[in-house]
């Protein structure tokens, strides 16, 4: 008996570091529907808006939800007079505000904060493609919001 | 008398380990041994011996919520739950004729019929889940077989077979057919010789010709063999007639374009093997067995707006979404199981490191439609009887009821269920708007009866559920490396738990096991202030 508890002990450590090993690894399999729902957003930054982001911030932009439970509006924003700002927020995410870079390319999220800018604020200098590789070489922290869950 | 010589049996063995080595050890031991080498779960938390009087106060009334509040409560601790919402369950969440559900701007009224149902989040349950297994038997909750892989549901590619669905069946019996003849004939042609020794090269050729059913010159090509796999022109009968014509393989390259293989793989993986369950009736009936356990603890459609801590107990502020009175509720322990999407806009009292890690992780998105259709086409008409068909279009899927085969009367099958950009924009549209979209997607699988026979929907986009705003935790590699641990770890008297405190993500399986790790910790600590 004590033998057979040896053998059991013994060859469980190659296996739990096998297993270590193996749960070291992130992007475990979610539930999810699996293959299919190949999509392709669209180019142009209102209808890219329509797709993905009206999704959240709702069709008019002025995001919903309660205090501490919100989605930010997007429309009349002042966060967003500074172009900087929304780029950092669209390539790394905060919150629930997903990142965008697994998603969109680098000129999809120039035309979709473009629009968002200039359609519902009054901020129309465009965003450009050297705008998102200045940001994302830069590598600038996540800027707080002391507006949204408010 | 011949006792001693007896070989102890497994569960004698695991008594014994367990006792001399602690539950690490019984978890190691059981792996060698076969059990369990598909869950951390080692049996529910034996805690006891709670300090008299000691309170923990729970925040949300999902599963990881309830769970904590169950078992902490059998320790022997006070335990009150605040939750958001004027329901218990989180997301283990069904949806009936009758119910009204509240996304961020609309409201939709259910009108299925009795007994039908959606499972707008969870909705299987694989048979290694033995965390949501054990609990499922402990509080009586009825499991009943998930139809998972069915060889008769369909695969459509819009650009494969001139955007024409093709069964799993034939796809897949196809797929091995014409791998196995290009592996022969790398073999064949001593491509491999260097690879393989010429036994194996042997057994490798026997190999492909049986399990790619080739014919006598190695070639995938149609026969009465290949039939039996693949199906018929004209099935075998009785009489005259007799006889099965066998029907025509698809060439490679259509076999190619249905990307079959991205199905084949999606079932190899071991969280989609069979066999999967589901509970009788809808999904919530997990959430339902735990809050008949914990119900009366549950202050209802209570936000909690701001949690605090010092070195004598934590306090939530919260307001009555109903009323809107303001009040805190205190307790000496807290676990918090409010997904990170909220509590990330909650004014919350812990280290700049735990903050810093619910900031960085958002929740993907995802949206499943209900669709009622008069009666079950799929079954009649089709010999379909559950399982899932799979499209690339931006519903993803369809899924067929697992249960209630052969029933007539309206039926419920699963319209959409995507996630990524098809998920963004079906949640981006009013919920008539994602009917239509379903409807006119799905055709594709049914066209003749799809939109004649439908009755009804119900949508549920996870974005817009106001409590969650999100569907599940995203992680990455990076986030993981730089987050985890400090998302998980117990700071003060405050410890978090759920499906995003776990590996086990967007699974019921992960949230029930974070929170049996939690109250762990939780009641250590307590035990020992
Ligand atoms: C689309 C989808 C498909 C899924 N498929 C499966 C599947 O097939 N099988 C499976 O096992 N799992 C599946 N899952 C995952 C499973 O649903 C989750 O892992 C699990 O239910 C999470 O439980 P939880 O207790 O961690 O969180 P939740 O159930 O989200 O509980 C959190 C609770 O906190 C409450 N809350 C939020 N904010 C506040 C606040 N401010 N104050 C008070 N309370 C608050 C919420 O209302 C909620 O009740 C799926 C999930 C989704 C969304
Ligand atoms: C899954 C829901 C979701 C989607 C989709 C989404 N957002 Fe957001 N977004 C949020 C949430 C939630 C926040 C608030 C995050 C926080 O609490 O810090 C936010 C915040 C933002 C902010 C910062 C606002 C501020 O004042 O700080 C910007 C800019 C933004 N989103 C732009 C976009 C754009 C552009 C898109 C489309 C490409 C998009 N979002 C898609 C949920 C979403």
């Amino acid at each position: 008996m004590n033998k057979a508890i040896r053998v059991a002990t013994l060859a469980v450590s190659a296996l739990s570091l096998a297993g270590a090993a193996m749960f070291a690894v992130p992007g475990f399999a979610q539930d999810r529907p699996g293959p299919g729902g190949v999509v392709a957003p669209a180019d142009e930054g209102k209808e890219l808006y329509e797709q993905i982001c009206q999704a959240c911030h709702m069709a008019d932009a002025k995001g919903g939800g309660e205090d501490g439970a919100r989605i930010p509006a997007l429309a009349g924003n002042t966060n967003l007079a500074n172009k900087d700002y929304a780029i950092i927020i669209l390539l790394k995410g905060r919150g629930g505000m997903p990142w965008f870079t697994d998603m969109l390319t680098k000129q999809q999220i120039a035309s979709v904060i473009t629009y968002v800018r200039g359609h519902f604020n009054d901020y129309h200098d465009p965003v450009t493609v050297a705008d998102i590789e200045r940001i994302g070489t830069a590598n600038p922290p996540v800027p707080e919001c002391n507006t949204c869950g408010h | 008398m011949f006792d001693n010589f007896t070989p102890p049996t497994r569960r004698d063995l695991l008594t014994m380990i367990g006792k001399a080595g602690g539950a690490a050890a019984l978890y190691q031991a059981m792996t060698v041994l076969g059990h369990a080498k598909d869950s951390q779960f080692m049996g529910p938390p034996k805690l006891s011996g709670a300090k008299p009087g000691a309170t923990v106060l729970v925040l949300g009334a999902g599963l990881a919520g309830m769970l904590a509040a169950y078992e902490l409560t059998k320790a022997g601790y006070k335990v009150q739950i605040l939750e958001f919402q004027g329901r218990a369950g989180g997301r283990n969440y069904t949806v009936r004729g009758g119910d009204t559900i509240t996304e961020l701007g609309s409201t939709q009224k259910v009108t299925f019929a009795p007994g039908n149902y959606l499972n707008p989040g969870p909705w299987r349950i694989p048979y290694h889940h033995r965390t949501v297994l054990h609990y499922c038997k402990e509080l009586g909750v009825t499991l009943e077989p998930f139809l998972q892989i069915n060889h008769n549901a369909l695969v459509h590619h819009k650009k494969a077979f001139g955007g024409k669905p093709q069964p799993y069946r034939d796809l897949m019996v196809d797929w091995k057919g014409h791998v196995s003849e290009l592996l022969a004939k790398s073999l064949n042609t001593g491509a491999l010789d260097t690879s393989v020794t010429a036994e194996d090269k042997a057994r490798l050729l026997e190999a492909m010709r049986d399990w790619g059913v080739l014919d006598k010159d190695m070639k995938y090509t149609k026969s009465d063999k290949l039939g039996e796999q693949r199906g018929w022109e004209r099935p075998p009968g009785g009489g005259v007639n007799g006889a099965p014509i066998a029907n025509d393989p698809f060439s490679l390259s259509e076999t190619l374009d249905s990307g079959i293989w991205q199905t084949l793989g999606f079932y190899a993986e071991h969280v989609m093997q069979t066999t999967m369950f589901q509970p009788k009736g809808g999904m919530d009936h997990i959430g339902k067995a735990f809050q008949a356990r914990v119900g009366k603890m549950i202050r209802f459609n209570t936000r909690v707006t701001k949690i605090a801590q010092d070195d004598k107990g934590v306090t939530a502020a919260w307001t009555d979404t109903k009323t809107g009175a303001t009040g805190e509720t205190k307790a000496d322990w807290m676990v918090c199981t409010i997904p990170a999407p909220v509590l990330n806009q909650i004014d919350f009292q812990v280290s700049d490191k735990k903050k810093a890690a619910v900031r960085a992780l958002p929740y993907g998105n995802s949206v499943k439609i209900g669709l009622e259709m008069k009666r079950r086409f799929w079954e009649t008409d089709h010999a379909i009887y559950g399982g899932i068909s799979f499209t690339d279009q931006a519903i993803s899927l369809i899924s067929y009821p697992s249960a209630g085969c052969f029933s007539d009367g309206p039926a419920v099958l699963l319209g959409a269920y995507p996630f990524g950009v098809g998920a963004y924009m079906l949640a981006g549209m009013t919920p008539e708007k994602r009917i239509q979209a379903a409807l006119e997607q799905g055709s594709v699988f049914h066209p003749a009866e799809y939109k004649a026979e439908f009755l009804s929907g119900a949508s549920v986009a996870w974005n817009r559920m106001p409590w969650i705003l999100g569907c599940c935790a995203t992680w990455t590699e990076e986030s993981r490396a730089a987050h985890y641990q400090d998302l998980v770890a117990m700071e003060g008297r405050i410890v978090l738990a759920g499906e995003h405190c776990s590996y086990y993500g967007c699974w019921q399986e992960g949230a029930l096991l974070s929170s049996i790790d939690a109250i762990t910790r939780l009641h250590q600590r307590a035990s020992a202030a």
